[in-house]
């Protein structure tokens, strides 16, 4: 077997130096009533090309890279460029370990170091871990670091949050002493209802989570809202599931945010029906000796050169066990590498150049949809890349499955996630459509079905 | 001494560009208030492309890996990981969005449906969820089932009992999951007794964390009157999977009364750790706890796949989406490549492997457990004129990966030597002739080990000056 370097001979020798004449002699220990099922329900092995052969029959059965699409609600196509693929793919990048041993990790490290610095110059925060597994876990990590640093147990989360999310926040906190309420949106304007936030805030509240842009596309007033948590010495907490939105909106910090979590799929990883993606972390310097997962920091070595070790590990499972910040170990480490080469390859300009088309290529579709009498635009003011829209007729699931017949994949039906919204669809647009392509949505759109 | 590459945002220059879109081509018209706006991102890198892959291959070259050589870190698998799987992952017919109808998606819900037959059948379990990002989020979730289990059953418990060789994410799990942890002691060799399992299995007990074969590399010989002595109180019994590597094809949990356990596909099934990460960490169940599996969850009825979001006795859902799906491609890739020819001979020749170390090695170093090892063989520093650290930073001068160091926390100076079935006999008869070296340099010349590394691109590195004054990101204008 082409994985398995040791012959046969060698083997035997190995065999006669251990001591042993057959190799089931090394597995005595085990309950020999136990031992060696049987294997027959496990298919045959395959050669390289019967492997290839395996695969692309199974893609075959993929039918979806047949449609237009403007799928979105918390993962994003955006373009890659090649050398992110290129260098991401090496092996000295994809092969290491946790970088236990910095002398010979500085790769790694380096690169991390450089994802951390650019996630805080993207939110504006004082620091960024090295990941966590994703936007929903993220978040409810953020809830349990909230709750740790305030003493506080009530989490106040914003009902227009990804309903995956929240519903990986109640997952996670089912059996904790922490309390979750839900602040009800403003169906006018589809943000966080102001006045139903400030009744809910009391002084055993320990944050707000509420997600900018939200699950309806808005942006939300993240200045009101952090004035509102800060007046109850809450913490403010926003969730951002397109991470790319980051470069185009005025930085969380700015508004007086306290925490920023999400979603990073954005910066380069592609869509992978679904994972692996790269849940970030950025916070005040408050937060720091209190966050979860990895941090990389600078430091010298003996000769007083710079170089990169994981740090502040007295917060982890490791050295704490049980008295940990968080159980998490093995992270998204590649993935916030690769998020970091994303980064410097999309630069300065590039960045703003893809995060500015994706917003008007929104805007694009929203205005010209507004002449359609099929659909209408339920938030038309201060969405980012994702347009709410409703059918006038018959359910959204419907109009979605008619669309799909053209080809066109018209973004998630909300009532996926909530049976009760029958005719909403959410649909997201990128740097990866054009014109042509948004075009092509609203005359399939517009057409008699 | 290479020079160590700088900052990526040292090397920025106003007005260079790394990559090449285009504008957009409709109206650049916003709808949302200029007071919402950002107007750029300072000090974001402007970098040309060819500095750009230059900078990164500059980083590649400072890291070990497992394609650059032997890396027989205990407790963590570090196999070799297959090129042709990441081919098969990188391939555009599988990168579907995650909500992508699943009339469009049928190959990869297959590839989910597959894999999870694969562990059924190589755990004898009842059913996985693959959601579970990594192994620490695997004992989170399993955590979560067995509490959910006992709930039902009208007793919930609060007590989870994990012996003193586990993992440090074994009791951070069951804490976050709402469990007490209580912890015992392994006994003179190295496993978990039933004598002090007994002593500690009160009412409360919900379940016992139990890593077989354990840190150590011991298989946990009393498995079966543990399983039987848990169920008798009511109490579960789950199984840290990080070390199946060494069971494959050789028992199955299932068969031994494990009720739930997690899988590590990051070191079983060769997928890369990717300096931390991606991992993905499966949880397989017994039938009676099938129902309380995170959604979603993959069903066939007829020929098609389906997908189920809600169940009534789920825990609920751990995970964004379906889980790290382009981990569980290069799983199955590395199966199906396998196939039952093989899997059996992984286990065994990993097995092998380590055995013969530990027979080259235990004349020099000191094995405080000589119970027969499986998959890893764990020394102590006893009697050595240098510390285990000086031993693991003199290996990285002769070109090799150290062990896990300094754990489990139950042996002094702990070395945890794990070779993995990918390794030459070459390799390993290298590796004994270079500690062969390093333990006579130790005793005639330790203050070379006490300054090693001294050929890698930095020696040792401050961590306490790491700690004490945080510097977890670049600043124009400051420096060290």
């Amino acid at each position: 077997m082409r994985y398995l370097p040791l012959t046969d001979r060698e083997r035997k020798e190995m065999k006669t130096t251990i001591g042993i004449s057959d190799i089931k002699e090394l597995f005595n220990c085990i309950p020999s009533g136990k031992c060696y099922p049987s294997l027959a329900e496990i298919p045959s092995e395959l050669s390289e090309p019967e492997l290839i052969a395996a695969f692309k029959e199974m893609g075959r059965k993929n039918s979806f890279s047949d449609h237009l699409s403007f799928m979105g609600a918390g993962a994003y196509a955006h373009f890659i460029p090649e050398v992110v693929s290129y260098l991401s793919a090496k092996g000295e990048f994809l092969t290491p370990y946790t970088p236990y041993q910095p002398e010979v990790s500085q790769g790694s490290l380096q690169a991390i170091f450089e994802y951390q610095t650019m996630m805080t110059m993207l939110t504006g925060l004082d620091v960024a871990n090295a990941s966590l597994y994703d936007g929903a876990t993220a978040t409810a990590e953020a809830v349990l670091l909230a709750v740790r640093k305030s003493g506080r147990r009530r989490v106040l989360l914003a009902a227009n949050l990804h309903p995956e999310y929240a519903a990986v926040v109640h997952a996670y906190v089912q059996n904790l002493p922490i309390e979750l309420h839900t602040v009800a949106v403003n169906e006018k304007d589809g943000r966080v209802d102001e006045h139903d936030l400030r009744a809910k805030l009391d002084g055993s509240t320990a944050a707000f989570v509420f997600q900018s842009p939200n699950f309806l596309g808005v942006v939300e007033d993240s200045r009101a809202i952090a004035a509102a948590a800060h007046a109850r010495e809450a913490f403010a907490v926003q969730v951002v599931c397109e991470a790319m939105s980051l470069a185009y909106l005025v930085p969380a910090a700015d508004c007086g945010v306290d925490l920023v979590v999400g979603e990073a799929q954005s910066f380069g990883l592609p869509l992978a029906f679904g994972g692996p993606y790269l849940g970030f972390m950025t916070a005040r310097e408050e937060f720091l000796r209190q966050m979860p997962g990895r941090l990389v920091g600078q430091t010298l070595d003996l000769e007083g050169k710079r170089g990169y070790v994981l740090t502040l590990s007295t917060r982890e499972q490791h050295i704490k066990r049980e008295k940990a910040t968080s159980n998490i170990c093995s992270n998204e480490a590649w993935c916030a590498m690769r998020a970091g080469m994303y980064l410097a390859a999309m630069g300065k300009t590039g960045l703003a150049n893809a995060a500015r088309t994706c917003h008007f290529n929104a805007v694009y579709f929203a205005a010209a949809a507004a002449a359609l009498k099929q659909i209408q635009v339920v938030y038309p003011k201060n969405f980012y890349n994702e347009v709410l829209i409703e059918v006038k007729k018959g359910s959204a699931a419907d109009f979605h499955a008619s669309l799909k017949k053209k080809g066109v994949l018209a973004g998630v039906p909300v009532s996926w996630f909530d049976p009760k919204q029958k005719n909403r669809l959410l649909l997201a647009f990128s740097e990866v459509h054009d014109r042509k392509a948004i075009d092509r949505l609203l005359g399939a759109m517009g057409e008699r079905s | 001494m290479t020079a160590l590459p700088k900052l990526i945002f040292e090397l920025s220059r106003e007005g260079k560009i790394g990559c090449g879109l285009n504008e957009a081509d409709v109206p650049a018209e916003a709808v949302i208030d200029a007071s919402f706006r950002r107007t750029g991102i300072s000090d974001f890198p402007e970098v040309s492309e060819v500095e750009i892959v230059r900078h990164y291959m500059a980083l590649a070259r400072l890291n070990y890996s497992v394609d650059a050589g032997f890396y027989p870190l205990g407790s963590c698998t570090m196999k070799y990981n297959p090129k042709i799987n990441e081919k098969l992952a990188a391939a555009d017919e599988l990168q579907a969005h995650p909500y992508a109808p699943h009339d469009l998606v049928q190959g990869n819900l297959e590839i989910m449906a597959r894999l999870e037959e694969w562990l059924v059948a190589l755990t004898g379990l009842a059913g996985f969820t693959l959601t579970p990002a990594a192994g620490a989020h695997g004992e989170f979730t399993g955590m979560l089932i067995i509490r959910k289990y006992l709930q039902e059953k009208g007793d919930a418990r609060k007590v989870v009992l994990i012996p003193d060789s586990a993992h440090g994410t074994n009791p951070a799990s069951a804490h976050f999951a709402g469990y007490e942890i209580r912890e015992i002691p392994s006994n003179a060799q190295g496993i978990i007794g039933i004598e002090e399992l007994r002593a500690h299995l009160k009412p409360d007990v919900a379940a016992l964390m139990m890593t077989n074969p354990n840190t150590l590399g011991i298989f946990e010989s009393n498995i079966s009157a543990i399983a039987e002595a848990l169920h008798a109180n009511g109490s579960l019994l789950y199984m840290d999977g990080a070390n199946l590597n060494a069971l494959l094809g050789i028992v199955r949990p299932g068969d031994l009364g494990v009720d739930v356990m997690h899988i590590n596909l990051h070191k079983t099934f060769a997928t890369p750790h990717g300096g931390g990460g991606p991992g993905s960490g499966p949880v397989g169940v017994a039938a009676h706890l099938l129902p309380f599996l995170p959604v979603p969850r993959i069903k066939k009825s007829k020929d098609r796949y389906e997908v189920v979001y809600d169940d009534p006795c789920s825990i609920g859902r751990v995970k964004n989406f379906y889980g790290q799906f382009l981990v569980m491609v290069r799983a199955l890739a590395y199966l199906l490549a396998l196939g039952r020819e093989n899997v059996r001979r992984v286990a065994e020749d990993a097995v092998l492997n380590a055995n013969y170390l530990r027979k080259r090695l235990e004349g020099s170093l000191d094995l405080p457990y000589p119970a027969s090892s499986l998959h890893e063989v764990v020394f102590s520093d006893k009697d050595l004129p240098v510390k285990t650290l000086d031993i693991a930073k003199r290996l990285l001068d002769y070109g090799i990966h150290p062990f896990t160091i300094y754990f489990p926390l139950i042996v002094h100076g702990a070395m945890m030597i794990e070779p993995t079935e990918t390794e030459s006999k070459e390799t390993l008869d290298e590796f004994v002739s270079v500690m062969g070296t390093i333990l006579r340099e130790a005793r005639e010349n330790p203050e070379l080990l006490r300054q090693a590394p001294v050929q890698t691109p930095v020696r040792r590195l401050d961590e306490t000056l790491a700690a004490r004054k945080p510097v977890l990101k670049w600043s124009r204008g400051e420096s060290i």
